[in-house]
């Protein structure tokens, strides 16, 4: 047993890493905050590195890797707020033509979903419908929908459909869709792995910098304890999403669907513990628009409950618990 | 990332298994909590049959007659002993995991040779005089005093939290050798328990039980030669000991607590409110599928620290973060199994055939695990100083 990095996953870690920061740095994240509309060169260009064919056979273009890395490659993705239907699309590499290389966006929904939102609509190709029977194809275009004036995360569009789902065309089965799901699950705990990071180095930059009482405020205990939970919600989750990539990967280790709900209900809860404790540690500051720590917390919200919340994932512990 | 188990991990599994299945049958009866000559004989017993199978010292240098074993196989250790329900590493605690490891890094030969057997043989009983009244989470400023006087350290003042003291045959004491500093001011001393001067007076717990004891020394001479280190380093001695705690510091812990959600998830289903049991409560059901999670991650959060301990020689983010997380969700265990239990609550003692007391038992016990050891204010401090890098206070 080695539950480490090895060095091809420090290195493919850190690429991604490099590359947010140089192509979508808070500022241009900002504009894109502003723009709405989906940013199909960035688009591109996190398909040319690989972020939706990650997984697939180098003979199909991919890269080979596994779900392992995948949440690495997410939990970057999540730490620099990359805007976008990230999951779906990387979860329709293999299924939908062109998703894998960028030029067509993918979006998806449950069938049975009550809310009859679907983030990114309005920037979408495809849209994936998951149900008891499988997963289905529409054509974006297709879909009548409203657009909602005021969504919660100001960098996830979302789109109120109108009109009942039409029925779509089958790409695969009941399995793929209830595979489809967990590993959805998966890589969105990555994601709000990378939320909860980034919204602790901002909370901690700011303590060390900011003076009251003669002092940073990062010196008083109140403060440092706020900042010492953030830290360690950030690093029981981390442990709980690398094993659900591991997990997805071989399942001989355990089980896939206890793993999978373990990572993302720790996830969910350190990117929302640690967007408000971000908020607090910046004092008014927090409350405003111009400083980050909003983006990290409404961000943390909107993907909680994407392939099953909090309470559902504590649900799906609870029958595990009761089976064995 | 990978969270298999290699060959030699399963077979070191497998024996140690088969061995706990035959060995743990042949225990005598487990003495009465309070019964402290008792409770010894059956802690350093279990320890001399560990030792005679070869798992003594699961963790120490094979030099010193330890397995030497690697920190995966000691994690398989922790977690097969504790599934078995083996006995607590009880009075042997200071003697295998603070000062056995402290004297081999800093001890003379002649220290080395005199306690690393006996220690492993279950025949040398240690207890911890570190805090004192007056120097609780402050340990560096305590003031037990000890004047040279020859080729004697003449020791007075008081300890307390002293575990098992009643029992003990020596004390890892730390004593004030130099007023005029704090931390450079501090020396370690091999304290035998039999030297005359010394007073143990028990205290008793919230849950009645007297591990604990306040310690007087009056006067008391320990020679020179029991010192470790040199005369005013004993801080930085006492820091070696802590890091030994570091990498599989609390698997015992986790593996009990994990063990604790199996079961009161059990005794959910078995308690009945009314019309239905307490499992088919869906907010009790919920809370402890949440507490599952978050074990879950906890636990996984550990294998990354040993990997990384184990390749870089350095444990992983801090035993501070798993100390705070686990004893806050033990904590939180126990009061959801208070409500689990409702009225059965008001016994300690066992109701209906199914094991209620215990968790009351644990839900006052456990009140001990945000304080002992560093209190969880403590705890965050370190993380939010050392790892995050905050200016102290």
């Amino acid at each position: 047993m080695d539950f480490e990095l090895s060095d091809d996953q420090m290195a493919l870690q850190e690429g991604v890493r490099n590359f947010c920061e140089g192509r979508v740095p808070m500022q241009v994240i900002r504009v894109l905050a502003d723009g709405g509309a989906l940013d199909r060169d960035l688009w591109r260009e996190l398909a040319d590195m690989g972020v939706f064919s990650l997984r697939l056979p180098e003979a199909d273009g991919g890269v080979g890797l596994g779900w392992a890395d995948a949440v690495l490659v997410f939990e970057e993705l999540g730490r620099a707020l990359v805007p976008g239907p990230l999951v779906w699309t990387h979860l329709a590499a293999g299924l939908v033509p062109g998703a894998a290389s960028g030029e067509t966006v993918v979006g998806g929904i449950e069938r049975d979903d009550p809310s009859r939102l679907v983030e990114h609509l309005g920037s979408l190709d495809v849209v994936l419908i998951v149900d008891a029977e499988g997963v289905w194809q529409v054509d974006a275009g297709a879909l009548a929908s409203r657009e909602i004036a005021h969504p919660l995360d100001p960098l996830t569009p979302v789109r109120e459909l109108t009109e009942p789902l039409p029925q779509g065309d089958r790409l695969a089965g009941p399995d793929t869709a209830a595979q489809l799901r967990e590993q959805g699950a998966a890589l969105v705990a990555g994601l709000l792995l990378g939320v909860a990071e980034a919204a602790t180095d901002l909370a901690v930059t700011y303590a060390r910098e900011r003076v009251q009482f003669d002092k940073p405020i990062g010196a008083f205990q109140a403060v440092k304890h706020l900042l010492a939970d953030m830290f360690t919600r950030v690093e029981v989750a981390r442990g709980a999403v690398y094993a659900a990539g591991v997990t997805l990967d071989d399942p001989a280790v355990g089980s896939v669907e206890r793993a999978v709900a373990a990572a993302k209900l720790t996830a969910a809860e350190a990117a929302i513990g640690n967007g408000k404790s971000c908020i607090q540690v910046h004092g008014g500051m927090g409350y405003t628009w111009e400083v980050d720590a909003h983006l990290y917390f409404k961000r943390a919200y909107a993907l909680e409950p994407a392939f099953g919340g909090i309470d559902a994932c504590a649900d799906t512990m609870a029958d595990l618990l009761a089976s064995t | 990332m990978d969270l298999r188990y290699t060959e030699a991990e399963q077979q070191f599994r497998k024996e140690l298994r088969e061995w706990l299945a035959e060995a743990l049958p042949t225990l005598p009866p487990k003495p009465a909590p309070d019964d402290w000559p008792a409770r010894r004989a059956y802690d350093t017993g279990w320890q001399r049959m560990l030792h005679d199978a070869g798992y003594a010292g699961i963790n120490w240098p094979k030099e010193y007659g330890g397995r030497g074993a690697t920190l995966t196989e000691q994690l398989i250790y922790l977690e097969e002993t504790t599934l078995a329900g083996a006995p607590y590493i009880g009075v042997n605690f200071v003697g295998l995991l603070h000062c056995g490891p402290t004297i081999m890094a800093e001890g003379t030969d002649e220290q080395k040779r005199e306690h690393l057997p006996r220690i492993l043989r279950g025949e040398e009983v240690w207890c911890q005089g570190f805090s004192e009244p007056g120097a609780g989470s402050d340990l560096a400023s305590l003031s037990c005093r000890a004047v040279r006087d020859g080729d004697e350290y003449v020791i007075t003042g008081q300890k307390i939290w002293t575990s098992f003291a009643q029992v003990a045959d020596y004390c890892e004491l730390l004593v004030r050798t130099d007023p005029g500093s704090k931390h450079r001011g501090i020396t370690w001393l091999i304290c035998p328990m039999d030297t005359p001067g010394i007073e143990i007076r028990e205290i008793r717990t919230i849950v009645g039980s007297s591990e604990f004891s306040e310690v007087f020394f009056d006067g008391a001479r320990v020679p020179v030669a029991n010192r470790v280190g040199e005369e005013n380093d004993g801080w930085r001695v006492a820091m070696v000991t802590f890091s030994f705690e570091r990498g599989t510091g609390f698997i015992s812990d986790l593996v009990e607590t994990n063990r604790m959600i199996s079961e009161l998830a059990a005794l959910a289903r078995k308690v009945t409110r009314r019309s239905a049991t307490a499992w088919d409560d869906v907010a009790i059901r919920r809370e402890i599928g949440h507490l599952q999670a978050e074990m879950d991650a906890l636990w996984a959060m550990t294998k990354r620290n040993l990997a990384q301990a184990e390749r870089h020689g350095i444990p992983g983010p801090a035993s501070s973060v798993v100390k705070v997380y686990y004893s806050e969700l033990f904590q939180r265990l126990t009061d959801l199994a208070m409500r689990v239990l409702d009225r059965a609550s008001l016994s300690r003692d066992d109701l209906g055939g199914l094991p209620s007391g215990v968790f009351v038992e644990e839900r006052l016990r456990s009140t001990s695990f945000t304080i002992a050891a560093g209190t969880s204010q403590i705890q965050r401090n370190i993380i939010a100083e050392r790892i995050l890098g905050l200016p102290k206070g």
